[in-house]
């Protein structure tokens, strides 16, 4: 009888699988929905790059480099993390200020900082040090924090969020600050404070309105209104929902989307890729990509409870819930349900820095959540 | 009693698990609503976008503006819009296109190297869109094509239009060029102005009028099939099509004179240089001439990388504008203005005299400041320091005045900072003094300013160098006695549409005023000296001239002798020689225009720069004077 031989011999292998990843800090669960995603996401980039092969390849270049990056920082042990973190903010924060200052002499929006042969995004790395930061700060302090406390974390928020909206890079700058105020809420931020600052932030609304650039301004009134500008702001919603929403159940079929190849989608790589797929691949495509978003995020909050410190909890949740608001606000720009926001959709649109900043969070979640087998609180 | 928080870390835990359980409820909530949004829109509403994808759609087609059109002081066109032809290949339309191809490269109307782009161009296109396979088409080529059309099916002539410069070379150092727009153009511009726009200006008047060249874009809808073919629009039942007409550019008028400048530029010859002239009481530009030049129409209809890499290798740089750009002592024509400044500052009267032995010493040196006559000018007054352009004589003006009191004098003028002209690119040059030094040098020990670096300043030279433009605008200070303008080359903008045209008033600056204005004069009669005078530098060029020339030679040093040598023209390398200067105004009395000429390795002023200037003012002055009112 073979059967039981082959079963167990492929036991074996599990194990022997279980036993690399342990050792490597990596979550096999996690792995494998991330793969998944990726693949889907490359699989959808193909067709919406209209057969731009040279488009597709350098995606997969920067997804290795992201895999890569997710890969080394799973190895970087939590407490090295952690003694970090104050110099990856200091650092970030001088950055944004060099590149605002940069900004100022080229006149125009400047968010590079161009190192040679490579450019790079400082507001990207803040995306980490920020909520990073935020539990530095909370982490050895008696939890739920004071409100001098809390008022101290919503200063190490505010600086680089700040210095990023000013870009004006308001996606960016939404993320930073999702990220941090993630970290608070985590911490157990009383409901009643989180309810006053959230009617706070409802009343300051209309002076946000005051502070924001015109064409962020005509953006809200387009999502209220898309025919009022059908040839600007209003293109990109109504051109998203026409092939969302002529994809139907099924899609037209990969590579057939009328509106994705004859190119009345605007930036159908990059931000409006949802579309894409909703057109193509349909109903069904869009909600298998949901689900996997809602599989990577439930996994994340998982490991987040699973790490034994609060410094580890509170990243690894930021890390988890942050990838949810960039769903959340791409998906809901593309279907009309918030302004648009230059917000990727995670794991597929075109673009190297975002990609990358993603899996070096997961790395970083992966390497928090093996401390627990290291070090005994 | 006070209470003491202590960290629980149990509490935090659960605190934590209860918060992420929550926003793992929220997460779903939303996404959820995502998912809400997806039903209505792709199943509820499906039918109606179905319709709206599958139907006749509305594209935007963007409709560029005419760039304005720019014409010289006498209305002649310097720059206009004229259709030019490109060959279209739709390949749907083509039977073969592989035999396409062949006949193509047989008739010369394509080059065999071209085809795997044109393959490629053609790959990316959809079916029925007519791609533009050849660009630049010359009137040989339409007629070749027009002889085999029969046998070219799908292969068609389309018309754009396109920049073009009815006068060629001439003139193109001021007027610029337009070429195809890159990414570092689109930086400067707003993108969306220029959807349909195929060039936007590189350099000179192109360039820096280039918003108001430019003018609005506008946009038509079209109906497209669900393939993206355009169609005729059904009667009743679509949709009304925007149109939104483009509005063209303004147009230019110039205070540029295109005869002049051909001549100017005639004059020139093969010689490298430049050749400014310009009317003193307005700051207008009539010549503004930089040799060698190039032809903007290569530009304009889209360069070819063999013609562009035979202009930038060129070694004589053809596209270098020498006029705002290059730098280059001074030389003897500064002569004037600093006699000026000497009257100015009271260290001088024009009566006093100076022996010239052929050299000139400071108090406690041996070296020896040669000037350019070896055996000397002997005694010689200020006129005749001038006339005959005795270097002793300034030498030690110069010297007595010192380096910071020649800075700010010429400064006055116009030196070390840029005129203010309203094309790009204009250089400053350099006017030394004391400050300078020390800023544009590290160590201490350059940083310290010798008298003898003073001494050669007296003669042009040294650290002081200065633009032609900026030449021919400190000279005009000389022909107003006074008073001073911004150089400028549009006198007035014209609206296309109701073609009223609005003056740009010249901008004055600062008129110069002396403590003792009789100094005007002895200074200009030194320069009509130069051009009349018994042993004037500049007779030869002005010998029969109806009107009186006010001018000054100058022989720039690009290379320095030695104490003891001799300077042999013809040993020295062409590119060592001396540079060529001239600076005149005429006619002297009432001048009506200044010139300034450089001829790079010229040899002399007086025999090679001179001349030329002397061609400017005949062309100007002697025929039948110009209809405008002299002010």
């Amino acid at each position: 009888m073979s059967a039981p031989l082959i079963e167990s011999r492929s036991r074996r292998t599990v194990t022997q699988g279980s036993r690399l990843l342990k050792a490597l800090h990596l979550d096999g669960p996690m792995l494998v929905l991330l793969a998944v995603t990726a693949g889907f996401g490359l699989l959808v980039l193909y067709s919406a790059a209209g057969g731009h092969t040279a488009l597709w390849t350098r995606q997969v270049a920067r997804l290795g480099l992201a895999i890569l990056a997710m890969l080394v920082l799973a190895q970087v042990p939590a407490r090295f993390l952690r003694m970090l973190t104050p110099l990856a903010y200091v650092a970030g924060v001088a950055l944004l200020v060099l590149v605002a200052g940069l900004g100022e002499i080229g006149k125009g929006a400047q968010r590079w900082l161009d190192i040679g042969f490579i450019r790079f995004q400082p507001s990207e790395l803040m995306k980490l040090a920020v909520p990073m930061m935020c539990a530095w700060y909370l982490h050895d302090r008696p939890l739920p924090a004071s409100l001098p406390q809390t008022l101290a974390v919503l200063a190490i928020v505010a600086l680089p969020a700040g210095l990023i909206a000013e870009q004006p890079d308001l996606g960016t700058a939404l993320l930073v600050a999702a990220a941090g105020l993630l970290v608070i809420l985590l911490a157990g931020l009383p409901w009643p404070w989180v309810f006053a600052g959230a009617g706070l932030a409802a009343a300051a609304a209309p002076l946000a309105w005051f502070f924001m650039h015109d064409y962020q301004r005509q953006r809200v009134l387009t999502l209220l209104d898309p025919q009022s500008d059908p040839l600007g702001a209003g293109y990109h919603i109504i051109q998203s929902q026409i092939a969302i929403g002529s994809g139907g159940i099924f899609g037209k079929g990969w590579m057939n989307g009328s509106q994705a190849q004859l190119e009345f989608l605007p930036e159908r790589s990059t931000d409006f890729i949802f579309a894409v797929i909703g057109e193509e691949l349909g109903l069904l495509g869009q909600l298998f990509l949901i689900g996997l978003y809602l599989a990577i995020i439930g996994r994340a909050l998982f490991l987040a409870n699973e790490c034994k410190d609060t410094f580890g909890r509170l990243v690894a949740g930021s890390i988890a819930l942050t990838f949810f608001v960039y769903v959340f606000v791409n998906t809901g720009m593309v279907t009309g349900l918030l302004p648009v926001v230059g917000v990727p959709l995670p794991l597929v649109s075109y673009g190297g820095t975002s990609m990358v900043t993603l899996l070096a969070g997961f790395g970083i979640l992966m390497s928090l959540r093996s401390q627990r087998k290291l070090v005994r609180t | 009693m006070r209470r003491v928080k202590v960290k629980d870390l149990l509490r935090e835990q659960r605190t934590f698990q209860l918060r992420a359980i929550i926003a793992g409820v929220v997460v779903a909530v939303l996404l959820g609503a995502v998912a809400g949004r997806l039903l209505w829109l792709q199943v509820v509403r499906h039918g109606f976008y179905m319709e709206l994808s599958q139907g006749n759609r509305v594209r935007i087609e963007p409709l560029p503006p005419d760039r304005g059109i720019i014409y010289d002081r006498m209305g002649r066109v310097l720059a206009e819009n004229t259709p030019a032809y490109q060959l279209t290949m739709t390949r749907e339309q083509v039977p073969d296109l592989e035999a396409t191809f062949a006949r193509l490269v047989r008739f010369g109307l394509l080059e065999a190297g071209d085809l795997p782009r044109v393959r490629q161009l053609l790959a990316t296109r959809r079916m029925f869109e007519a791609v533009p396979v050849r660009l630049r088409l010359t009137d040989e080529d339409i007629g070749r094509y027009a002889v085999h059309r029969h046998e070219l099916p799908g292969v068609e002539l389309a018309t754009r239009m396109a920049r073009h410069y009815p006068y060629g070379p001439v003139g193109v150092h001021a007027l610029g060029y337009v070429g195809s727009i890159s990414e570092d153009d689109l930086k400067r511009v707003d993108p969306s102005e220029y959807f349909g726009t195929a060039a936007i200006g590189k350099t000179g008047l192109e360039r820096s009028y280039e918003s108001m060249l430019h003018g609005t874009g506008g946009f038509r809808e079209v109906l497209v099939n669900a393939e993206g073919r355009s169609v005729e629009s059904l009667a009743g039942g679509q949709p009304d099509l925007r149109v939104q007409r483009p509005v063209a550019g303004g147009d230019l008028e110039l205070s540029l004179d295109i005869e002049l400048q051909r001549v100017a530029e005639e004059a020139m010859g093969e010689q490298r240089g430049a050749v400014i002239a310009l009317d003193p009481w307005s700051g207008d530009v009539l010549v503004l001439a930089s040799t060698p030049t190039f032809d903007p129409n290569k530009f304009a209809r889209g360069i070819s990388i063999v013609d562009y890499r035979e202009l930038t290798m060129d070694p004589d740089e053809p596209l270098y504008n020498r006029a705002l750009r290059g730098t280059y002592p001074p030389g003897s024509t500064i002569k004037p203005l600093m006699a000026l400044a000497g009257l100015e500052a009271g260290v001088v009267e024009p009566s006093d005299t100076r022996f010239c032995p052929g050299f000139f010493m400071l108090p406690n040196s041996r070296h020896r400041y040669r000037d350019w006559k070896r055996e000397g000018h002997g005694t010689v007054d200020m006129k005749e320091a001038v006339m005959t352009s005795c270097d002793v004589y300034f030498y030690g003006l110069a010297a007595t005045l010192g380096i910071d009191r020649i800075h700010d004098s010429m400064s006055r003028m116009g030196f070390g900072k840029p005129t203010g002209i309203d094309i790009e690119g204009e250089r400053s040059g350099i006017m030394p003094s004391t400050a300078w030094k020390k800023s544009a040098f590290k160590t201490r020990e350059t940083q310290v300013w010798f008298p003898g670096e003073t001494v050669i300043v007296g003669i042009g030279q040294g650290y002081w160098t200065a633009t032609p433009l900026q030449l021919a605008h400190a000279t005009a200070v000389l022909a107003t006695r006074g008073p001073h303008f911004k150089p400028r080359l549009v006198r007035a903008v014209r609206d296309p549409t109701t073609r009223e045209s609005t003056p740009r008033p010249s901008e004055p600056l600062p008129t110069i005023e002396l403590k003792e204005p009789g100094s005007w004069q002895v200074i200009v009669d030194a320069m009509v000296a130069v051009t009349t005078g018994p042993r004037g530098t500049a007779v030869r060029a002005a010998r029969g001239a109806t009107y009186s020339i006010a001018g000054k030679t100058g022989t720039a040093q690009v290379f320095s002798v030695g104490q003891q040598e001799k300077y042999d023209e013809a040993t020295i390398a062409e590119r060592l020689r001396d540079h060529a200067l001239f600076v005149a105004f005429a006619p002297a009395e009432q001048p009506r225009l200044v010139v300034a000429v450089l001829v790079e390795n010229g040899g002399h002023g007086s025999s090679v720069a001179a001349p030329i200037a002397r061609a400017v003012f005949d062309a100007f002055l002697a025929p039948a004077p110009p209809a405008e009112p002299v002010p």
